[in-house]
């Protein structure tokens, strides 16, 4: 049975983009064979974190108003076989979003696909809720930051209220928390909320953190999924969220400040 | 979800079909806790007035509530009371009239014209009034007080207004909470920001935590078994009595009756994280340690 999995927050620019092509990556090269949607209608970016951008020719919204089928719809990433990117429209709205054609759209990917990651785009309005509605399983992206959290708490509440799911009195959507851009440096020095801080405000478990790195953003630029740099903290912090959302125990990784020798502390980095 | 034989009836709510398939309907005692109205003057500008004055604190209480008129201080007044312009008085506000008690017979019978149907004030234990009731406050969505049957002891039954007020206040400052029904309502999951929980007509205990940003109301007492860190207003009908009981102290604003205070600048610290009790002590919120 295939599972629709929701990367959201609420608050702009804390990674959903990033976190959602690197975990479709990651299930996809364990061999789930995954789909990767972008629900950001009218400000597309997942294509280009994909690098997938200049082989886009029909998208989500032509497939909603049927103007073309999945398979025309659908690019295969360049990097996995399993790996399949539906883009969004950048010349439409969100309103193009209905429910109906929404769930038309993910029964038929589950016909045949693993996994269905839903990258939602900030906000909780009509794309941020169809990202949402119809998902199993959610990963909520925060950043170690007050207004972040609260952003994050408030779309918790509104996976337990108004998806699919609580409509209809089922079980609940799984929620995964994910901190990103996390600097155990700047934690210890007061600057940013700690993983326990924002555990205890939000009380959700924890499935990974990926700690802030300038190979996030230089991977992004060039249209390859963070999770590929298999040498850089965030890449491997990346591998362990996928192996944790898999269900495999993995101690985190990252999240203590880097000792410093005794040269580097006399003379600085 | 069953069979239907030719002779069903039109299709109703199968929550109540349970273990009744033949009928269409069943008839059943219930207790409301209704807010009743002590009019305590005729003059209709006056008591439009004061009351739009009340309503307009606590606006989405009242929306669509139903609500019992006490006539008892207007029983020597002229039985000339104006009952429909009442009625179309009530209803531009968003009340719905139920029911009228404590009048004379003429203002009862006035009052059944226009609508209303005659209560009997705190003595009404019989089946067929609580049914009587029940009929009347279905009209209103809004009606989510406890449904219990009648068959209840006397004391739960309790409608009449807990006795007109001071007389210093404007005349429908009246409208007293009624004594809350034994019914409490227990959350599990955590309440987050942007989420709202009212319990009419009784406590609220929380189990999980209550975040910054989001709100719980209860017309009785509040108890939360976590941390408090959004706003917590209990007694939201006014009554003077609610508590507010919390484990771990980090609210934004807490209210008791319409009393409320702000922690603009956090708790102070020798409650922040702690265990408290708040009531209200005359006008004045009191913040007391648990121990």
């Amino acid at each position: 049975m295939a599972k629709v999995i929701v990367v959201t927050s609420g608050k702009g620019g804390v990674g959903k983009t990033t976190t959602s092509a690197s975990i479709a990556t990651g299930l996809a090269k364990r061999g789930h064979k995954t789909v990767v949607i972008d629900f950001d209608v009218g400000l597309r970016n997942l294509d280009l974190i994909m690098g997938c951008e200049r082989r886009v020719v029909y998208d989500f919204v032509n497939v909603l108003q049927n103007e073309a089928n999945l398979k025309q719809a659908l690019i295969k990433d360049k990097h996995c076989d399993n790996l399949f990117v539906l883009p969004a429209s950048q010349t439409r709205d969100k309103d193009a979003l209905t429910p109906e054609g929404v769930e038309k759209v993910l029964n038929e990917l589950r016909e045949n696909h693993d996994f269905i990651v839903c990258d939602s785009p900030a906000g909780i309005e009509q794309g941020a809720v169809m990202a949402l509605y119809f998902a199993d399983e959610a990963i909520v992206v925060t950043n170690p930051e007050v207004s972040s959290v609260r952003d994050s708490d408030r779309i918790l509440g509104i996976l337990s209220a108004k998806s699919k799911r609580a409509a209809e009195n089922q079980e609940p959507i799984k929620e995964h928390l994910l901190i990103t851009r996390y600097s155990p440096e700047r934690v210890s020095s007061g600057e940013m909320l700690s993983i326990t801080d924002i555990q205890e405000l939000l009380g959700v478990k924890l499935v990974g953190v990926i700690p802030e790195s300038q190979t996030v953003l230089q991977a992004s630029n060039s249209g390859i999924p963070v999770i590929h740099m298999n040498d850089s903290p965030s890449g491997q912090a990346y591998e362990d969220v996928v192996a944790r959302f898999l269900g495999e125990e993995r101690p985190m990784r990252f999240v203590e400040p880097e000792k410093k020798s005794f040269l580097k502390r006399l003379f600085g980095t | 979800m069953m069979p239907k034989s030719a002779s069903d009836p039109p299709k109703t709510n199968d929550l109540f079909q349970l273990d009744n398939q033949e009928t269409a309907i069943d008839l059943k005692g219930s207790v409301f806790t209704l807010p009743v109205l002590c009019l305590k003057v005729t003059d209709l500008a006056k008591i439009e007035d004061d009351l739009k004055e009340r309503l307009s604190k606590s606006p989405q209480f009242f929306e669509n509530a139903p609500i019992v008129v006490d006539l008892e201080s207007i029983k020597k007044c002229a039985d000339d009371f104006d009952f429909p312009q009442f009625v179309t008085l009530l209803r531009g506000l968003h009340l719905v009239p139920v029911g009228v008690q404590h009048g004379t017979k003429t203002q009862h019978e006035a009052a059944k014209w226009a609508g209303f149907a005659e209560l009997n004030g705190g003595i009404i234990q019989e089946l067929p009034t609580a049914a009587n009731r029940r009929k009347n406050t279905a009209k209103s969505s809004k009606v989510n007080a406890p449904q219990q049957t009648s068959d209840n002891t006397p004391g739960d039954t309790q409608l009449d207004a807990q006795g007109a007020s001071s007389e210093n206040k404007a005349s429908t400052h009246a409208i007293k909470s009624i004594e809350s029904t034994p019914s409490a309502k227990v959350i599990r999951q955590p309440v987050r920001s942007g989420q709202r929980i009212y319990h009419q007509g009784g406590d609220l205990i929380l189990l999980a935590a209550v975040n910054a940003g989001a709100e719980i109301m209860a017309d009785g007492n509040i108890h939360v078994y976590a941390p408090l860190r959004g706003r917590a207003l209990a007694g939201v009908r006014g009554d003077t009595e609610a508590r507010i009981f919390c484990l771990q102290m980090e609210s934004e604003l807490i209210a008791i009756a319409g009393q409320y205070r702000v922690f603009e600048n956090k708790v102070p610290p020798e409650m922040f994280g702690k265990p408290v009790q708040i009531f209200l002590d005359g006008d004045k919120i009191v913040i007391t340690p648990l121990e």
